[in-house]
């Protein structure tokens, strides 16, 4: 199934590697701060101004 | 819709909210078939041999990696002109973005060039002028996250970012410029004697596409991000002052 990629197959997996690696670490950093962020924002707006006094 | 309502935080996540499934899934679909159609079913070059596989991630990694940066200078001037915030907090959004892509194109493009030039690495003037664009982006995401007032971190960054621009224009141009160097020049061209076989070119071509769409959307969902969590901090400060 995969090609035959003779000597350079290091070269082009590395590269695949570090492209899954690099996007899917943006990715899965991207959406984990937006769900924290999404998360933090509906607790403080359900909370509503905290009475101190 | 005039695009200026989207300077409007409340009609911003109301569109991008609508938008983003779509252009992700737009995204993964043409990544999908481009990686696939051009690491399987495309041939070795007759120079290159297997290694031409490595442009379907060069060559739109390098190109967002410039494009990002033209996109935050646009909304950099955006916020400078018109002092619209969601379009300072975009620019902001989109700088972890273009860094990743960068750092994808540079490690890409060492990988390729080991077993092409003999080298890694070479002070050649697009490998130099890209490695001062990683620079940039770094320094841009470290000077907003240095300076506490963020309308200041968007007044000192959108300055940054137009003296960065340089960078990115002599990153795509550097070739052009010197002619000199190891890295050979644009691979796309609408010359078809300079361009790459259209053997290679029309996989390239949905792997551009899947890049532009993964950043768009990765764009408007850092965007939204920032938009919360500005919203969180200005209702913590009522809170702390009620």
């Amino acid at each position: 199934m995969i090609p035959d990629l003779g000597k350079y197959a290091g070269a082009v997996l590395g590269s695949y590697a570090a492209a899954a690696v690099l996007l899917g670490a943006l990715v899965g950093l991207s959406l984990w701060q937006g769900a924290r962020a999404k998360r933090a924002l509906r607790d403080a707006e359900t909370r509503g101004p905290r009475d101190d006094g | 819709m005039s695009f200026w309502k989207l300077a409007n935080p409340s009609t911003f996540m109301r569109i991008s909210g609508r938008l983003l499934p779509p252009v992700a899934v737009l995204s993964a679909l043409c990544l999908l078939a481009g990686l696939v159609w051009g690491f399987f079913l495309t041939p070795d070059d007759y120079r290159q041999g297997s290694t031409v596989r490595i442009i379907y991630l060069h060559v739109p990694s390098a190109m967002m990696a410039i494009n990002a940066w033209g996109m935050m200078l646009v909304a950099s001037l955006i916020w400078l002109v018109r002092r619209h915030h969601v379009s300072a907090l975009a620019a902001r959004a989109a700088a972890p973005v273009g860094l990743t892509f960068t750092v994808l194109a540079l490690i890409t493009g060492a990988l390729w060039g080991q077993p092409m030039w003999g080298t890694w690495w070479a002070w050649d003037p697009r490998l130099t002028s890209f490695l001062i664009l990683a620079l940039f982006y770094l320094g841009y995401i470290a000077l907003w996250q240095a300076v506490e007032d963020p309308d200041t971190a968007a007044d000192l960054t959108a300055v940054l970012c137009m003296v960065g621009s340089v960078f990115a224009l002599l990153s795509r141009y550097a070739v052009n410029f010197w002619k000199q160097g190891l890295h050979q020049g644009a691979s796309l061209s609408l010359d078809a004697e300079e361009n790459v076989s259209d053997v290679f070119w029309q996989p390239l071509l949905l792997c551009i596409a899947g890049f532009i769409l993964l950043f768009a959307a990765l764009v408007l969902l850092r965007t939204r991000t920032e938009i919360r969590a500005r919203r969180l901090a200005a209702l913590r400060l009522r809170e702390a002052r009620a």
